[in-house]
């Protein structure tokens, strides 16, 4: 495909047309932070942290699905960009419990986002799921970025085990009827868990180890659980 | 779990299961109609039936706001929590209501008779307060829905028996072009709509222009789209008309939830010929031989006569096979939405009809070469395919006789509130808002003007020095005040501004539909702080989370509802500073002191 060239904060780039500004922008050192992209899903643009600022558009530009084109000029770091950045990243913080999202974390120093902002504000406490001998599932902790959904449906599974609850602030991973995880169509293929940034979904074992248990007390959990389930 | 017996589900399911999951929202209405709600074994033989994944069906039923996992009242009584509504009484309304059942707001009655919900708007601004109701018979198992208009405390006997009057819309104006057979109380019939020289444009078009003479007529007469973008109308059907790939699809938008927005409901329930003309024209422009015609849930009357008006139509050889004798084959299919302001954004409309939880899509692609099904589609606002026939049947110049170079023809405006005669008007683009809010509706009610509300929950507010601007794009935007979808809501001097603002952020916060961060966690912290602001405790710091919180929703947000859900919140900011920066008491004692001009924090409503 025909080259574009367009300047990102201020330097010249030629790449292919087609090419997001995200991958762009990666080709030559600039760093656009993501939480929701990832390589292998299909990517939604809806945590909107990599919004860059495109010279002539009305709103900012997400990064992971925005193409580039001839003449473009963006700018990664503007006033603009940081200021979304840094309040998405403080709300999210406030709802969203990210002590164990090692990806995020240096982004809350990066924009030097203030934890404590909106701390009067609603969290989104959800207890911990413990249903089945493979993962748990703490949804306090879940940002939302759709990727298990996504590999359990057309990213990669077809298994449609989880969907969504609700809406709005209170949107939750959700299976149909809140069954438990050994009541759905989940195959336990771990895909889930692989993609989760922010230790929402975990393998059961590691957090057994977490909690202190010791790993004869984790295959005993483990192992009569995966009993009960052959047997149900 | 009590049982279901899944026998009439089953036969009501058996037209609906060939077309797969985009029957997914008509499944779940005919479902819930049979059995009050929507239990487990019921929803997963709509999944069995129509393929759709049981985690999928949970989803969309939680998605939307009509549609009940847990058992509801066989009465369901919606009240308006909105502004226009708020402003005649709504809340004591809805508190008498619940005294009378015995329940909290959104709660069901003991007996399961009553469920009393806060709702948003319901379209009836002009005829406030405004109740919807569901009501559902275990012994037929059936259920209806209706929504009674300018509702008195005293009628509560009414209410629980579902019994009402309906909007009784007022429709004025400089001008009838297209309302001259709205406001009348009924639909006007086909035979009707044909004396006012109805049909004329249908006929011109198919049997006498080629689609892009239709497309080129539409670009001269400058038409754009009145539900709020303002969309150049042709440039969007030649845009699908020249995408390749097939079929195409035509849809219309009826999905007006826009806070004080209800002219699409007088088109529909006064003229609905004249939008499935206008449809019926653009989808021979663009190619189309399916039209989806998505209306609100909340509309049900509405809902009722545009059926009507299209089993009309198709009696009389205006859709179905080779209309016309043109060898254009046509057919229409209603859609009711079930409760989700965010199916008005036109890719959550087409997710909607695709049978998924209503969420925006990414743009672009745009809807005219990836749009309904990922194919070529053309999607308009009800009042812009109702000024089609008259640009088609007169002609592009005479249409552009009314209105200006940059906003041409005529415009229905949605005036509500603090008026004398608040109803749909429809006016020339140009008349100031002087001539609309005095010589018009009839002035301000219940004391001095304090301010309009321009454009909605979307929109900006308005004070005594705009009054003499004219009402066009070009002269609302000088004035920094949208137009959006036509909403001019008028409060007096003694309304507590605070209070309706916060009404504006928690409809944001209860429409965000979740998808992209600054508007799923913006439009709740908004709401927060809000509430603050609204108790007089605002803490230090708030107006600067304010501004960066409504920026963030303004700059980053993936559509158009989180780009505008602080746009109200903002322009109070600019209009009453003092709000946002002192506290209550220092406020109230400027008051006091007499400072003169408006007031801007008066007594406290009854609540």
């Amino acid at each position: 495909m025909a080259d574009v060239t367009l300047t990102i904060d201020g330097k010249a780039v030629s790449v292919p047309a087609g090419t997001t500004i995200l991958k762009a922008a990666q080709g030559i050192g600039e760093h656009v932070p993501t939480i929701c992209f990832h390589e292998h899903c299909t990517a939604n643009a809806l945590c909107r942290v990599c919004v860059v600022e495109v010279e002539g558009a009305r709103v900012l530009s997400p990064a992971c699905v925005a193409q580039v084109s001839e003449g473009m000029k963006v700018q990664t770091r503007s006033e603009r960009v940081q200021r979304s950045r840094r309040t998405i990243l403080e709300m999210l913080d406030s709802a969203v419990d990210l002590s164990e999202a090692e990806s995020i974390q240096p982004m809350l120093k990066e924009y030097a986002a203030d934890g404590e902002r909106f701390a009067d504000g609603a969290r989104r406490d959800h207890p911990l799921l413990d249903d089945n001998p493979m993962y748990i599932r703490d949804y306090a902790k879940c940002v939302l970025c759709w990727r298990c959904v996504q590999v359990c449906a057309d990213d990669a599974q077809y298994t449609y085990a989880i969907n969504f609850g609700k809406r709005g602030f209170e949107t939750s991973i959700a299976t149909f009827f809140d069954k438990p995880m050994p009541a759905t169509t989940c195959v336990f293929c771990g895909q889930c868990v692989g993609v989760c940034p922010t230790g929402a979904l975990k393998p059961k074992r590691e957090w057994l180890l977490q909690e202190g248990a010791t790993p004869d007390e984790i295959m005993q959990a483990t192992r009569a659980e995966r009993r009960r389930k052959r047997k149900a | 779990m009590p049982d279901f017996d899944l026998t009439p589900l089953r036969a009501a399911l058996a037209d609906l299961a060939p077309q797969g999951r985009t029957a997914l929202l008509p499944a779940l209405h005919a479902a819930q109609s049979l059995y009050g709600y929507l239990p487990e074994p019921v929803a997963a033989e709509v999944g069995r039936a129509l393929g759709v994944p049981l985690a999928d069906i949970h989803g969309v039923i939680d998605f939307y706001s009509m549609f009940y996992r847990e058992p509801a009242g066989n009465t369901i009584l919606r009240v308006c929590a909105d502004p226009a509504c708020a402003l005649r009484g709504a809340d004591s309304i809805l508190n008498a209501m619940c005294r009378r059942a015995k329940v909290m707001p959104g709660d069901t009655s003991f007996d399961g008779r009553y469920t009393i919900e806060r709702t948003t708007c319901l379209g009836l601004c002009n005829a406030a307060p405004a109740v919807n109701i569901t009501q559902y018979d275990p012994a037929t198992q059936t259920s209806g829905d209706i929504s009674f208009a300018r509702v008195a405390p005293d009628a509560l006997d009414d209410l629980f028996a579902a019994r009402g009057r309906g909007a009784d819309d007022f429709v004025g104006g400089d001008l009838n072009l297209i309302t001259v057979l709205c406001g009348r109380g009924r639909a006007a019939t086909l035979e009707e709509y044909e004396t006012v020289g109805g049909m004329q444009a249908a006929k011109r078009a198919l049997r006498k222009m080629t689609p892009q003479q239709v497309i080129d007529e539409v670009k001269q007469s400058g038409l754009v789209g009145m539900g709020g973008a303002a969309f150049p109308t042709g440039v969007k059907w030649e845009g699908a008309a020249k995408a390749p790939g097939g079929p195409k699809y035509f849809v219309v938008n009826a999905d007006e939830s826009e806070p004080g927005t209800f002219k699409d409901r007088v088109l529909m329930e006064g003229d609905p010929c004249r939008i499935i003309e206008g449809a019926i024209v653009g989808a021979y422009a663009i190619g189309a031989s399916k039209i989806y015609f998505y209306i609100r849930g909340e509309y049900p009357t509405a809902t009722e006569r545009v059926q009507s008006a299209i089993d009309e139509l198709r009696a009389a050889g205006y859709l179905g096979k080779n209309i016309l004798g043109s060898g254009f084959d046509l057919d229409i299919e209603v859609r009711r939405g079930a409760g989700a302001y965010i199916c008005g954004e036109e890719t959550a409309l087409f997710e909607s009809i695709e049978g998924k939880r209503g969420l925006p899509r990414v743009k672009p692609p745009f809807p005219v070469t990836h749009g309904l099904f990922g194919k070529p589609t053309a999607i308009n606002n009800v009042e812009t395919l109702s000024k089609v026939p008259y640009i088609i049947t007169h002609g592009a110049a005479a249409f552009r006789r009314y209105g200006t170079e940059k906003s041409a023809g005529p415009k229905l405006f949605c005036v509500s509130g603090d008026v004398a005669r608040p109803g749909v008007y429809e006016v020339p683009f140009g008349i100031t808002i002087r001539h609309l809010l005095d010589d018009l509706a009839g002035g301000v009610e219940g004391g001095k003007l304090q301010t309009i509300l321009f454009g909605g929950a979307a929109g900006a507010f308005a004070t005594e020095k705009d009054l003499d601007v004219r009402l066009t794009f070009e002269d609302l935007r000088a004035a920094g005040l949208p137009l959006g979808s036509g909403v001019v809501m008028v409060f007096n001097e003694t309304r507590d501004m605070r209070d309706m603002l916060l009404r504006l952020t928690k409809f944001f916060a209860h429409e965000s539909c979740g998808k992209c961060y600054p508007c799923q966690l913006g439009t709740q912290r908004q709401m927060e702080i809000i509430e603050r602001v609204r108790e007089g405790k605002m803490l230090p710091g708030d107006s600067e989370r304010l501004t960066d919180v409504g920026w963030t929703m303004t700059d980053a947000s993936l559509c158009g509802l989180g780009q505008t859900a602080a746009s109200a919140v903002l322009s109070a900011m600019k209009v009453w500073p003092e709000l946002f920066g002192k506290k209550k008491s220092e406020v109230r004692s400027r008051k006091s002191e007499g400072k003169g001009g408006k007031k801007v924090v008066a007594k406290k409503q009854k609540r």
